[in-house]
């Protein structure tokens, strides 16, 4: 069945709204420690992970050749690659499902949205896991037997003098946002559907022919900013 | 009649100092007067607490040290010194490559002098937290110091001066800082007969472009008689376009000064309108005059000093140049001379009156149109006192030296002889309060205290006498400052705090409008220094006839390369380290057996070279200095030097790509 303008208005800007993900950093990683007051910070955004400030990757890599840590090189990280094609991929398939407003490519096109979501933060995790404990121990300078480096996906965890703490950047809140605007059109394309069916008619055909107007007057949809509220 | 006057004051002087000894033999049984002063407040008003920031930063001169220290106030806390006129094995300044050249004169490397004054740049009379200018009293030059990195990055010689002490004093948006010669001397020096003195001695008074960072230069001098000019100060506001110099020795004397130098009821304060001499040099009325100056910069591009010679001046005769100056009849000897927030009062420090006299600007425009003249010198016509005085602070104490200003209508004055500071109100002349300090005061220091908007919170006592301030350290003690608080109607003493060299005069400014400025490290893309290795992958070695170039890249905790051989006795070695790191006070230092040189100190993203030449075969460890990291006890290598001729190849643990890029832009040897 075909989704309502409000509903596609609804799709089209959850679908946008992923957009700014090549610009917003997705998570945030700091490392506070006695010497370093003013804290270090890793960036991961789609395409790449850098420095909160300019140089803290290339600190953050320097001092984790002290425990044997792999240098984390942006370049090597194959997800990295990957990623800013999935999400553009997201943003017009997203387009495309407000363009023909089918609610089951609606629904689809969360599940996936959502089914990759999780899928990159456990990419996330593996990768934190992958650098906390693969350690080159034959040249680590400081060895601490038993002791891993890896930061938690959320909260905070104490890495030797380092605190790690880890947080979803804006990126990540953007997401749930366009998470929370899809389930939005889905719900308000199902309000429909229910009120369609108890005049007998299925409601967007009825709309069709009445008209976008009538629908308006008589009961006001939520706009996009109340909906995500 | 003055002679008489005089001879009364110095046997009065005299007493007083046989009663301070009686007093002073008495005092290991009575408690410090001070211990009574200081009020129930003072120690929280001067505590700041872990964690916290103090209100200021004080720069004091470094007096014999040839330094300047930086102090944080309220607190009295050293946290920085910075080597301008000296050399500094703290860090390798004067030592290394890329400094060296900072401490080039015409008399050759001169590694030391006597730093007297800082002084704040301004922008519209204002301490505006670009630069601090510091004068070398022996040997005379300016220095720039650049305050987002505490760093000297520019000094210029003076000609024709000797003794440069009224040196570097500001116009108020530092278009020029001023210097005047302490000893006059023949100009152009020559071998003369000192009695000579009043014939051919001559002072200069040095107008310098300062606004220019690297191109500091004499824009001109003027020539002015031979007296001993001590102290200046800019007009501002009505009195913009002035400068104000005092001088003493008007007697001409040239033995025992103290007491020959001492005989003349009123010497002068030198009014110089330098509006009228920048006119006179653009109509061609200065004399270009052959000299030798050397002028040293910080090239910003390189990071590397260089040294240039100058070979004219250009000379102004205040004869040739109508209006150009005006003396101002002063008692009796005046030391400061320094012009209050508003710029209409000029007030100078007789140090041996009994009054504080107090010029009026505008008085003195009134009296030059109205020709109001005693008689006239070298071409420069003597104001009448009457006509130029605006009032004298009557009974203000003994050895009045240097005034400055809270901005509250209220001046302080620092009394030597009685070593108590004075406060009195402008336009009143009257004294409201006086505060002992412990013990004889020289300058005295409130933070812009003598620019057009005074910090009016705080005042600093730079005292000369120690005695029983702090714990004895044998016969040479730390000297004292004092910090008292002038927020209220009375003066209270806050704190003591030990200074080092000898401070004479300090400049303090909101740390505010220093703070945030500050350079964290320098970008290692940016390091244009031609010995710099920008990745451990550049270090190399390369030889040159004797001169062996090794390029070393320091990163926590090694240096690349940290082995080297084929060093021959007769070598020449420089060692260009480069501190790779790009973190804020993440240092490494560098230091190699037996170096008669010094050690560096590597500031992130710079390159320093030393310089050693090592004297015997062997092997020579080299390691840092700087307490770097964890493994900072690791962090060292190994040279190896042999016979002259020996076959043992040049070789250091690089890259081989390196050092091949290094062979080849040596020629390949």
């Amino acid at each position: 069945m075909t989704m309502s303008k409000y509903a596609r208005l609804l799709t089209a800007a959850a679908a946008l709204l992923l957009s700014t993900l090549f610009a917003l950093p997705l998570w945030r990683i700091y490392l506070l420690a006695p010497q370093y007051p003013e804290g270090l910070g890793l960036e991961i955004h789609l395409n790449t992970v850098r420095g909160v400030s300019p140089n803290d990757l290339d600190n953050i890599n320097e001092l984790n050749h002290y425990i044997g840590m792999k240098t984390i090189d942006p370049h090597a990280i194959p997800v990295l690659h990957i990623m800013p094609w999935v999400v553009g991929a997201l943003v017009l398939t997203g387009l495309v499902v407000a363009l023909v407003g089918r609610r089951k490519l609606l629904i689809a096109w969360l599940v996936s949205f959502v089914g990759l979501s999780l899928a990159g933060l456990a990419e996330f995790w593996r990768w934190e896991h992958d650098y906390g404990h693969n350690l080159d121990l034959e040249h680590a300078i400081i060895k601490v037997p038993g002791m891993t480096y890896q930061p938690p996906i959320i909260g905070s965890k104490q890495l030797l003098n380092f605190t790690a703490i880890s947080w979803p950047g804006p990126g990540a809140w953007v997401a749930a946002l366009a998470v929370a605007l899809a389930v939005a059109a889905l719900v308000v394309s199902r309000r429909r559907q229910l009120a369609g069916g108890a005049s007998g008619a299925p409601a967007d055909v009825r709309a069709d022919a009445v008209g976008e107007p009538d629908t308006d007057a008589r009961a006001p949809h939520p706009r996009p900013a109340e909906v995500s509220a | 009649m003055p002679r008489i006057a005089s001879r009364t004051l110095l046997s009065g002087l005299g007493a007083g100092a046989i009663i301070g000894a009686l007093l002073f033999a008495c005092t290991s049984r009575v408690p410090k007067t001070s211990q009574r002063l200081v009020t129930g407040d003072a120690a929280s008003r001067v505590y700041v607490p872990p964690g916290s920031y103090d209100e200021f930063y004080a720069f004091f001169s470094g007096g014999f040290s040839g330094q300047v220290t930086v102090y944080a106030l309220p607190s009295g806390r050293l946290i920085k010194t910075i080597p301008v006129f000296s050399v500094f094995p703290e860090n390798g300044y004067g030592y290394d490559e890329e400094t060296k050249a900072m401490l080039q004169t015409t008399y050759g490397m001169v590694p030391w002098d006597d730093a007297h004054h800082p002084e704040l740049s301004q922008t519209d009379g204002v301490p505006d937290g670009r630069w601090l200018f510091i004068n070398a009293n022996n040997t005379p030059r300016v220095a720039r110091i650049d305050l987002t990195r505490f760093q000297t990055d520019e000094i210029l010689q003076i000609p024709n001066a000797a003794g440069a002490h009224a040196t570097p004093f500001t116009t108020p948006n530092t278009k020029y800082i001023v210097s005047a010669t302490r000893f006059s001397i023949p100009v152009p020096n020559a071998d003369v007969a000192i009695d000579t003195y009043a014939r051919n001695f001559k002072g200069v008074l040095s107008f310098i472009t300062a606004d220019q960072p690297e191109k500091m230069d004499v824009a001109f001098q003027i020539l002015v008689p031979g007296y001993d000019y001590d102290l200046a100060h800019a007009g501002k506001g009505p009195s913009d376009g002035w400068f104000f110099f005092t001088s003493y020795n008007t007697e001409q004397a040239t033995t025992k000064l103290e007491v020959n130098a001492s005989q003349n009821d009123k010497d002068y304060v030198a009014a110089v309108n330098y509006r009228r001499a920048e006119q006179c040099v653009a109509e061609g009325k200065a004399r270009v005059m052959p000299t030798a100056y050397v002028h040293n910069y910080i090239d910003s591009v390189t990071h590397v000093a260089k040294s240039e010679r100058k070979t004219s001046v250009r000379v102004l005769d205040p004869a040739r140049c109508d209006g150009l100056m005006y003396f101002l009849p002063t008692p009796k000897s005046p030391h400061g001379v320094d012009v209050d927030p508003t710029g209409e009062y000029i007030v100078a420090g007789g140090k041996l009156s009994t009054v504080i006299p107090v010029h009026s600007f505008s008085k003195m425009q009134k009296a030059i149109a109205a020709k109001q003249f005693d008689s006239v010198v070298d071409g420069i016509p003597v104001l009448s006192y009457q006509a130029v005085v605006a009032g004298e602070v009557q009974k203000p104490g003994l050895g009045p030296l240097h005034t400055e200003f809270d901005g509250k209508g209220y001046a302080y004055t620092s009394m030597f002889i009685s070593s108590e500071i004075v406060k009195w109100k402008l336009g009143t002349w009257e004294v409201v309060d006086r505060i002992p300090v412990y013990y004889s005061v020289g300058h005295l220091m409130i933070p812009g205290g003598d620019s057009r908007q005074p910090w009016g919170k705080y005042l600093v006592s730079l005292n000369k006498i120690t005695k029983d301030r702090y714990l004895p350290t044998g016969p040479e003690l730390a000297q004292s400052a004092q910090l008292i608080d002038i927020s209220g109607d009375k003066m209270k003493l806050l704190l003591d705090f030990p200074t080092m060299g000898e401070p004479h005069y300090a400049q303090a400014i909101p740390a505010s409008l220093i703070k945030d400025k500050q350079v964290k490290y320098f970008k290692l893309s940016a390091n244009r220094n031609p010995y710099a290795v920008h990745a451990e992958s550049d270090g190399g070695i390369a030889r040159r006839g004797k001169r062996v170039d090794v390029k070393m890249a320091a990163i926590r905790s090694h240096f690349t390369p940290d082995n080297i051989e084929g060093v021959q006795v007769g070598d020449t070695v420089y060692f260009h380290v480069t501190n790779i790191e790009q973190d804020w006070d993440i240092l490494h230092g560098f230091a190699v057996l037996g170096n008669q040189n010094s050690q560096l100190i590597l500031l992130p993203g710079e390159t320093r070279s030393i310089r050693w030449v090592p004297q015997a075969p062997g092997i020579y460890p080299f390691y840092c200095t700087d307490f770097c990291s964890a493994l900072h006890q690791e962090m060292q290598g190994y040279v190896r030097v042999s016979p002259a001729g020996s076959s043992v190849p040049l070789v250091a643990n690089v890259s081989p790509k390196a050092q091949a890029a290094m062979h080849a832009a040596s020629g390949g040897r």
